[in-house]
């Protein structure tokens, strides 16, 4: 049998090699030109003396054709939203519209200084205070900050508002309560803001436990980090109980945002008890993930935390102009330089845009609809070990699987020669094995049809040729690379010896 | 909507497979008295047209053809046009974290030499695959010092970016990482005497950076040698890149924690830009942050994956080095593609430029009237003036003419009355200093 009978997305083809980018390096090679100096040259060593420096060791001397061909050679290397579904739970993997990076690009936006004097960064301010106030009714909180660049930067900065507003009620508190569901951010943080954690236990259904956590609320706990809809794509349907059994002990409700995309339009955090949150704009508004970043992570909360919101915020000034305002006396202080990712917020804003109230609900629908109808496809080929209604996401585990000996991360290296980029694999703990499918509402019925027929044929490879998967991927530049010895015996940066070492 | 790839009877087709009767079947699990049941009150869906023209008008309601000498921890140098171009390639824009290295060996491979050139330029061992920014990273540089040295102080210069400074105020407020500062000296750098003091046998690491915040380049291998006699650990925060193609790198440090926005990412306001944090190899395991490395497959190719995520918050979680998650992946693309089209030669060009830029500026300044502060030590691109007028005042003139003045240090520095922080970069024209140094004279 042909391995690659059932493939049906994809096929291999050429793609070129590359070395490294110094590897192309030769003495006087060049892709810059500056132009004539128009002040008097100067000698630096004059100037600087013993701190002039000589010499770049070795950095690279090419040419702008060999610059164009070497990125454009290696991103080819690259699975991207823009190639297909991309279902890495949690992470959201959406559509980047192309006016967002249109927009964010405009001169006078992209080359805006951020100290410039306020009267000529009205426009700027007006995109801050415009995309403040639409995430505010969005989420039905009173108040926000754009400042934290990222998600766990927001959560570090709505948990530290969280102890500053319990210090000014006299006690800070000394825990912090997080679902074993939830993502390694959380415990992170909680211990970054100098809390110890507490873990509690997912009951049967996936979701907080109302009597467990009854048990564990009291005068130490400062507060609960609830991911909902959780990991596990459950919504907490008893939410509100769980907001006033914090509420009732003087704790407060920190929702960690992540998984907004399922709720946009339907239901608001806010309206449901949160107290505090923060936003993905890189998931949920379709900022682009940029291999990595950058993440954008605004913090919104209710009347009672405004007071402890990080300084400056931006304000509507007597004269009707906007300005940044930055005597907040109990503000916990700065988090970031300057005001934030501003060209995520220009796109989280044009994003917004684009979609309308209309436009956003449908969305939200769309990537519930998604997710559904791939859990219905695949249950019975998948073990579903938690039956409660999927939102957005839905975790398989690889129970049946492993009865060959095949995991969910062999699983995830066969759906790579199936043309798809892998599905989160083992996340959230609380799932041994777990699939993290998350389709988003960028699929069509097409892309997810094709998607449910290649996890079906690798079920069916599983059962009948569970050798092939084990060494999967087969289509790839790179077959499975040995981590184990790469964290072992670091190799973190080049060296032009290292091809002579090697030898 | 048209990013949404659905016809109606396609939503239909599917809610019948999944034995739905309507789309409220799969959001019953959310308590009716909580759904919204209106629209959100937010603007009507936009036309792309329409998003465009709104987009223009406000950036037409930003300065937009101004010449600026501000810095301050921000730099305008020339970006080249290849970078937007790259960068522009939905295949590493619209990729996640390279969490499946088989097809993500562009963003790992772009990392990889990212992490090499910083390591070359700031002459440490290792550098990560970035940080939120220069002031995030130098916060989790210090908190990294006291990992390492299992001492709870830790010391920062007065001249290190005020911003930075609120930053790590924040960050170690509950860490139990008391912080305490030092002083400058007349000639701008680092006050010996307090520094001596700031230091004692808890001190775990002590932040400094070089060119500083007034832009006087500081004597790294002196201040090492003080602090490392007391068992604690230097770190460089470096908030202008190009320094460093014609200033010594700061070897001597323990870590350098840089700002790279300099290398072509472009100013937006503020962000997003790119913080790095680079150190000696026998510290690699106390670092926060993505790191990228070598590895082989079975058939022996070289490929690169994410390592020693043992530090990581997603494996550690409460015992992590840092709760940091992402990196800024597309910056230190920007970042990589901008180091490699100047290269050996060009980072020193044009840091030559810069340098004599400011030069210049200072000497016409001086001979205009102004006073240049902090005289007695080697700057590079920027440089303090007193005037005899309020530099507000004398930049509300300048606006004027299209020029946005230095950087008024009052707001930071109130001992510094009338002083302001005056950058140029190889954008500057001699036209438009010659412009302002006529206003600096009054």
């Amino acid at each position: 049998m042909n391995p690659n009978d059932k493939i049906k997305k994809a096929t291999t083809h050429i793609s070129q090699n590359e070395g490294l980018i110094f590897e192309k390096s030769s003495p006087g090679k060049r892709a810059y030109k500056l132009p004539p100096l128009d002040v008097p040259e100067i000698d630096p060593a004059e100037l600087l003396g013993e701190h002039a420096r000589e010499d770049l060791g070795e950095m690279p001397e090419v040419s702008e054709i060999e610059i164009i061909r070497h990125y454009t050679r290696i991103s080819t290397w690259n699975y991207a939203v823009d190639h297909g579904m991309y279902p890495l739970g949690s992470c959201t993997m959406k559509y980047n519209a192309r006016v967002n990076e249109y927009v964010a690009r405009l001169m006078g936006l992209a080359e805006a200084h951020p100290y410039q004097p306020e009267r000529i960064s009205q426009g700027a301010l007006r995109i801050l205070k415009m995309l403040s106030e639409q995430l505010i009714e969005i989420t039905g909180m009173d108040a926000i900050t754009l400042q934290p660049a990222a998600g766990a930067h927001g959560e570090f900065t709505g948990i530290l508002m969280v102890r500053a507003y319990l210090e000014s009620k006299g006690n800070p508190r000394k825990k912090i309560l997080i679902p074993d569901s939830a993502h390694g951010t959380n415990p992170a943080t909680a211990a970054m803001s100098g809390y110890a954690v507490e873990n509690i236990k997912s009951n049967s259904r996936g979701m907080v436990d109302i009597a467990s956590l009854e048990a564990q609320v009291n005068e130490d706990v400062a507060a609960l980090m609830l991911t909902n809809p959780n990991t596990l794509g459950v919504f907490d349907q008893e939410i509100h109980k769980i907001a006033d059994v914090l509420h009732a002990k003087g704790a407060l409700m920190y929702m960690d945002g992540a998984n907004m995309n399922a709720l946009v339009g339907k239901v608001r955090p806010g309206d449901f008890g949160a107290d505090v949150m923060h936003l993905n704009l890189h998931k949920t508004f379709s900022t682009p993930h940029g291999g990595g970043g950058p993440g954008s992570g605004p913090v919104a909360c209710k009347k009672i935390l405004e007071p402890f919101l990080p300084a400056p915020i931006v304000i509507q000034k007597p004269d009707g102009t906007l300005g940044f305002d930055y005597n907040r006396p109990k503000s916990i202080g700065r988090v970031r330089m300057f005001y934030g990712n501003f060209g995520m917020h220009v796109r989280a804003l044009a994003y917004i845009m684009a979609n309308g109230p209309d436009g956003l609900r449908q969305t939200t629908e769309d990537a519930v609809l998604n997710a559904n109808y791939i859990r219905k496809k695949l249950e019975g080929y998948y073990d579903l070990p938690y039956t409660t209604p999927t939102m957005h996401e839905v975790v398989f585990s690889d129970r049946k699987q492993t009865q060959k000996g095949i995991k969910t991360g062999d699983i995830a290296k066969r759906l790579i020669d199936y043309g798809f980029h892998p599905y989160t694999v083992s996340f959230p703990l609380v799932v041994h094995g777990a699939l993290m499918i998350e389709p988003t509402e960028s699929e069509s019925k097409e892309e997810l049809d094709l998607f449910i027929d290649a996890m079906k044929a690798i079920a069916e490879e599983a059962e009948q040729n569970p050798e092939l998967i084990a060494e999967a991927p087969f289509n790839t530049r790179i077959s499975r690379l040995d981590e184990t010895t790469a964290a072992r015996k670091p190799v973190l940066r080049w060296r032009p010896q290292t091809e002579a070492v090697a030898k | 909507m048209r990013y949404l790839p659905k016809s109606q009877s396609d939503r239909e087709v599917m809610l019948r497979e999944i034995g739905a009767k309507s789309i409220d079947d799969l959001f019953a699990a959310i308590p009716a008295e909580y759904r919204l049941d209106r629209d959100l009150n937010i603007p009507r869906q936009y036309a792309e047209s329409e998003i465009v023209e709104f987009f223009r008008e406000r950036a037409a309601n930003s300065a937009q053809g101004f010449a600026t000498f501000l810095g301050a921890g921000a730099y305008s140098h020339y970006r080249p046009v290849v970078i937007e171009s790259l960068v522009s390639r939905g295949e590493f824009f619209t990729a996640y974290t390279p969490y499946q290295p088989e097809i993500a060996q562009g963003t790992l491979q772009s990392i990889f030499e990212f992490q090499s050139m910083i390591c070359e330029l700031t002459g440490m061992d290792v550098a990560n695959a970035s940080m939120y920014d220069g002031s995030t990273g130098a916060a989790e540089a210090l908190m990294m010092a006291a990992r390492i040295t299992g001492r709870s102080k830790c010391a920062v210069a007065n001249t290190v970016h005020p911003e930075y400074r609120e930053v790590i105020t924040t960050y170690s407020r509950y860490q139990g990482m008391p912080i305490t500062t030092f002083g400058y000296a007349k000639n701008g750098r680092i006050d010996l005497d307090t520094l001596d003091m700031a230091l004692d046998e808890e001190t775990a690491g002590v932040l400094i950076q070089s060119p500083n915040f007034f832009g006087t380049i500081e004597d790294v291998a002196a201040l090492a040698d003080i602090v490392h006699s007391k068992g604690a650990l230097l770190i460089v925060s470096i908030a202008e890149a190009v320094s460093l193609g014609i200033v010594k790198p700061p070897a001597e440090a323990d870590i350098v924690s840089m700002e790279a926005q300099s290398f072509g990412v472009p100013l937006g306001f503020g962000g997003p830009y790119c913080g790095v944090i680079a150190t000696k190899e026998k510290f690699v395991r106390q670092m926060p942050g993505r790191l990228v490395g070598e590895a082989r497959d079975k058939q022996g190719r070289r490929g690169f994956v994410l390592t020693l995520s043992t530090r990581e918050q997603h494996i550690r979680r409460e015992k992590a080095t840092s709760n940091i998650c992402t990196n800024q992946g597309l910056m230190a693309l920007m970042c990589g593609i901008f180091m490699s089209v100047y290269g050996r030669e060009g980072m020193k060009e044009l840091a030559k430029h810069n340098l004599a830029k400011a030069h210049y500026a200072a000497e016409q300044f001086k001979k205009a009237g102004a006073t240049v502060l902090f005289e007695g030590a080697p700057r590079f691109n920027e440089f303090v003036i007193q005037t005899k007028t309020d530099p507000y005042a004398i930049n509300d003139k300048l606006l004027q003419e299209k020029i946005i003045g230095g950087f008024p240090l009052r707001k930071f520095y109130p001992e510094l009355s009338n002083a302001a922080l005056w950058c140029c970069t190889e954008t500057t024209s001699k036209a438009s200093i010659d412009a302002a140094a006529k206003e600096v004279a009054l």
